[in-house]
């Protein structure tokens, strides 16, 4: 069986411009939702907060919830979780308590006080205090950027250095528009979030490097052929295992969405978006890349280099 | 030839054959009779998100331990001026940590200095100023002891945690250091969350003191407080309402015992079958409360613990045998745990809770049930479809993949590496990027046969020309796991640990194995064209 056919000739490098477009709009939108929100909507994990997830017996309204919490003096948002019907609801606060009279203790109390007859469970709660929040943040950033060098450094060594521009900046994407569609969609950006995005980046680099490693070795063997039309050939050649890759992982990807829980559904979003946008990158943004970058900057002697 | 494939297969065998001993004991509820003693027992460790339980991170405030520190340093220094006669007007803790003496004028200040020198050269003088005659000095510890105060004040920490974790019993609690101030602490399996943190955050500062009975406790509520008294309550909560009564106490500031006192502290029960909690003292501790109770027969004392009167009984006659109880109105869990805080000691600081991540049984176990359901479906779907697209090869594809799931689990177990719900998300993600280097391999042959080459010079020329793709998409995967190792905490470093050894498995049996399957095949059979 077969999905590409052998000898498939697709001009993606024509294509770079709309491409280019669409990933200019996308990264766009994304980055003016950023500055609307403010920011990133972080999550407890590293605004501070308290999260706490309840089951009740049966169905209740989340306003009452919300309004149990106020008897208290508490303020906080309430989300129904997983399917209709479970009574099962996510509690988000700012405050943290780091004394040891509980939050969870507290609202369990008054959650039993206003849903008489009801029980209620408390099936996870998360406190982080906000100099964990702030702790975790910072290491966040660092780990995407010691991971965004170590590739660096490695793609630089094992191919030439425009190679490695055009593999970063594809990686730059990558992140970009999923840190993008979060905001969109206002989803919550989490400690598992952040997992998945460095997930992305590994991913994403895999399919790239792939495409890459087939230049090389096309550019050894077409040396009188541009450089761009060496870069299509090769990025044609590499179609059918791309898209396959893709579609096996996108394939788990999507039964975890689907099948994994509410627990790590932003998680498994993630990484969904960005084995889509991974594979996407590769042919039509770290390629042209650099093909772009070659025009730009013609190093001397690199078709003899290998 | 031959022998090359003896040892291929030998070394295939002995890692699958490993890796499945190491499984067994997971996937049984329990390893039967017959298991060996001598291989592995355990079973792979779920993370606190899966099996349910604690996690906290506690920072001790260790300016309090130093500032304490500075107020035993103040009243010794007190004491000793005083036996020295060097005249201070003045001489109090300000800033929390420092001391700051007034002297009456320069020659008395000079005899201060030579006597702190001497006496306690722990403090340096920071400032010095000259007021008329008086001598205003500043002191501060020198850094140095300070550090060490620290340092000590966490490490009694940990050691005091410790112990009551062990006293309270919670089956492989993981108890570490972490950074300079903080105390990660993992609870698994815990029922009770709110009652763990409420054994493990107490300071448990016990302290005997007198109350004052010559001055009116209601003029002091007023605001009116003599000098060295403090107020105190006591709560006591009505059993059947919940409703908490304060009650206030005229206490004298000036503590007669501590904690350091007691050897044991037990619960017993009263004629009433109340709880109370027994206390015995060491022979320091005997001997003080000896002398306390016989200077003040008649008088009450308080016991305060975290400056919460628990209960202020009339000395009745001198208590000598070293004994004494802590009545109040109990329940057996409270008084239980309030025993395990008195025995393990109290903590050189209080300390704060930085985060608390708590979850239930029941919803580990729904984690746990989806989690299996994706990758058994994700599983099946990968694999029927590598043999609809690459026939024979694709089982052969299947095959591998498999393998490469016990190896994951193996080297899991083999490690005591935990498995957390990221964790088995790493592992179904792994599913769908090991077949990669097969479909990267398959690809290549297929180029290689549509050329025309034979089957086994097609076999030959794909394996080598994929192999250093693979090797570089695999490596720079790696690179961003590691770094997720480096920083990632609890559940997320349980998925750069799966996804790690996931990588590093799928290249084994990706390449390893298939190809071992594939020469032994072709070896053995002729075969005209490949089903790939």
């Amino acid at each position: 069986m077969e999905i590409i056919k052998s000898g498939t000739t697709i001009d993606f490098m024509a294509k770079r411009k709309a491409a280019f477009l669409i990933s200019g709009i996308l990264i766009i939108a994304g980055i003016v939702s950023l500055i609307v929100h403010g920011g990133p909507n972080y999550g407890i994990d590293f605004a501070g907060g308290t999260l706490i997830q309840v089951r009740f017996s049966q169905p209740v309204s989340p306003s009452e919830i919300r309004q149990g919490l106020t008897d208290v003096g508490l303020t906080g948002t309430v989300q129904r979780f997983g399917a209709e019907g479970i009574g099962e609801y996510i509690i988000r606060l700012q405050t943290t308590s780091s004394d040891l009279e509980g939050l969870s203790a507290t609202i369990n109390d008054a959650l039993a006080k206003r849903f008489k007859g009801e029980t209620v469970e408390i099936r996870r709660t998360e406190m982080v205090g906000p100099k964990v929040g702030k702790d975790l943040r910072t290491k966040g950033l660092q780990a995407i950027i010691f991971a965004l060098i170590g590739i660096l450094i490695y793609i630089s060594w094992r191919f030439k250095f425009r190679f490695a521009v055009g593999a970063v900046a594809a990686l730059a994407h990558d992140v970009l528009i999923t840190i993008g569609v979060f905001s969109l969609t206002n989803k919550e950006f989490s400690l598992p979030v952040l997992a998945a995005l460095l997930t992305i980046v590994g991913y994403s680099l895999n399919d790239t490097i792939v495409v890459y490693d087939r230049i090389r070795e096309n550019m050894g063997r077409m040396r009188r052929e541009v450089f761009e039309k060496t870069v299509n050939i090769s990025v044609n050649e590499t179609l059918s295992r791309t898209i396959l890759t893709s579609g096996t992982t996108l394939i788990v990807v999507l039964v975890l969405f689907l099948m994994g829980g509410g627990v790590i559904h932003d998680f498994t979003f993630a990484l969904l978006i960005g084995v889509i946008v991974g594979t996407y990158s590769s042919i039509f943004v770290a390629s042209p890349l650099v093909v772009m970058w070659q025009k730009r900057f013609p190093a001397k002697g690199d078709k003899r280099r290998k | 030839m031959k022998g090359k494939f003896r040892w291929r297969l030998v070394l295939i065998l002995f890692i699958l054959i490993g890796a499945v001993i190491y499984c067994f004991p997971t996937l049984v509820r329990e390893t039967p009779s017959w298991w060996p003693r001598f291989f592995p027992q355990d079973k792979i460790n779920l993370g606190l998100d899966l099996q349910g339980g604690m996690h906290l991170i506690l920072e001790v405030e260790t300016a309090k331990a130093v500032e304490s520190a500075a107020e035993r340093i103040k009243n010794d220094l007190k004491t000793d001026l005083k036996k020295e006669h060097i005249f201070a007007t003045y001489l109090d803790r300000v800033q929390g940590d420092k001391i700051e003496v007034a002297l009456l004028n320069p020659d008395v200040k000079e005899k201060f200095d030579a006597y702190r020198t001497e006496k306690y050269p722990l403090l340096q003088e920071v400032d010095a100023t000259q007021a008329g005659d008086r001598v205003k000095v500043l002191l501060e510890m020198d850094p140095r002891y300070r550090k060490d105060l620290e340092r000590s004040a966490v490490d009694q920490a940990l050691e005091t945690i410790r112990n009551r974790i062990d006293q309270f019993g919670v089956s492989e609690p993981e108890i570490a250091r972490q950074g300079e101030n903080r105390i990660l602490i993992q609870l698994p399996g815990i029922k009770d969350p709110q009652r763990a943190k409420d054994l493990l955050g107490k300071t448990a500062l016990l302290e005997f003191k007198l109350v004052d009975e010559e001055y009116s406790l209601q003029r002091a509520l007023t605001g009116d407080i003599p000098f060295g008294d403090v107020i105190l309550y006591q709560k006591i909560e009505d059993p059947k309402t919940g409703a908490v009564r304060r009650v206030p106490y005229l206490i004298q500031d000036k503590t007669l015992m501590t904690g350091d006192a007691l050897k044991d502290a037990r619960v017993s029960f009263d004629q009433n079958n109340m709880p109370f909690i027994a206390l015995s003292l060491n022979p320091p501790g005997a001997r003080n409360f000896d002398r306390i109770t016989a200077e003040n027969v008649g008088r009450h004392l308080a016991i305060i613990l975290d400056n919460n009167v628990y209960s202020a009984p009339v000395i009745r006659q001198r208590i000598s045998g070293g004994e004494a109880v802590i009545e109040g109105r109990f329940t057996l869990d409270e008084a239980k745990d309030l025993a395990i805080i008195l025995r393990a000691g109290s903590l050189p600081a209080p300390v704060q809770i930085l985060e608390e991540r708590t979850v239930g049984p029941s919803l580990g176990q729904d984690s746990i049930n989806k989690g299996i359901k994706s990758i058994i479906i994700g599983g099946i779907l990968v694999v029927l479809f590598m043999i609809v697209y690459y026939q024979l090869a694709g089982v052969v594809a299947d095959l591998a993949l498999i393998m490469n799931l016990i190896i994951i689990m193996g080297v899991l177990a083999a490690f005591r590496g935990t498995l957390t719900l990221p964790g088995i998300a790493g592992l179904v993600l792994t599913v769908g990027m090991a077949v990669d280097a097969n479909v990267l391999i398959f690809e290549r042959i297929r180029e290689e046969v549509r050329l025309g080459k034979p089957p086994r010079a097609a076999l030959e020329t794909g394996y080598s020309k994929a192999f250093l793709t693979i090797m570089d998409a695999n490596v720079t995967t790696l690179i961003a796991a590691v770094v997720l190792l480096q920083f990632g905490t609890g559940p997320i470093k349980g998925f750069a640990v799966t996804l790690s050894i996931g990588i590093a498995a799928s290249m084994f049996t990706a390449i390893v194995v298939t190809r071992f399957i594939f020469d032994s095949f072709l070896h053995n059979v002729r075969v005209k064209r490949l089903s790939i």
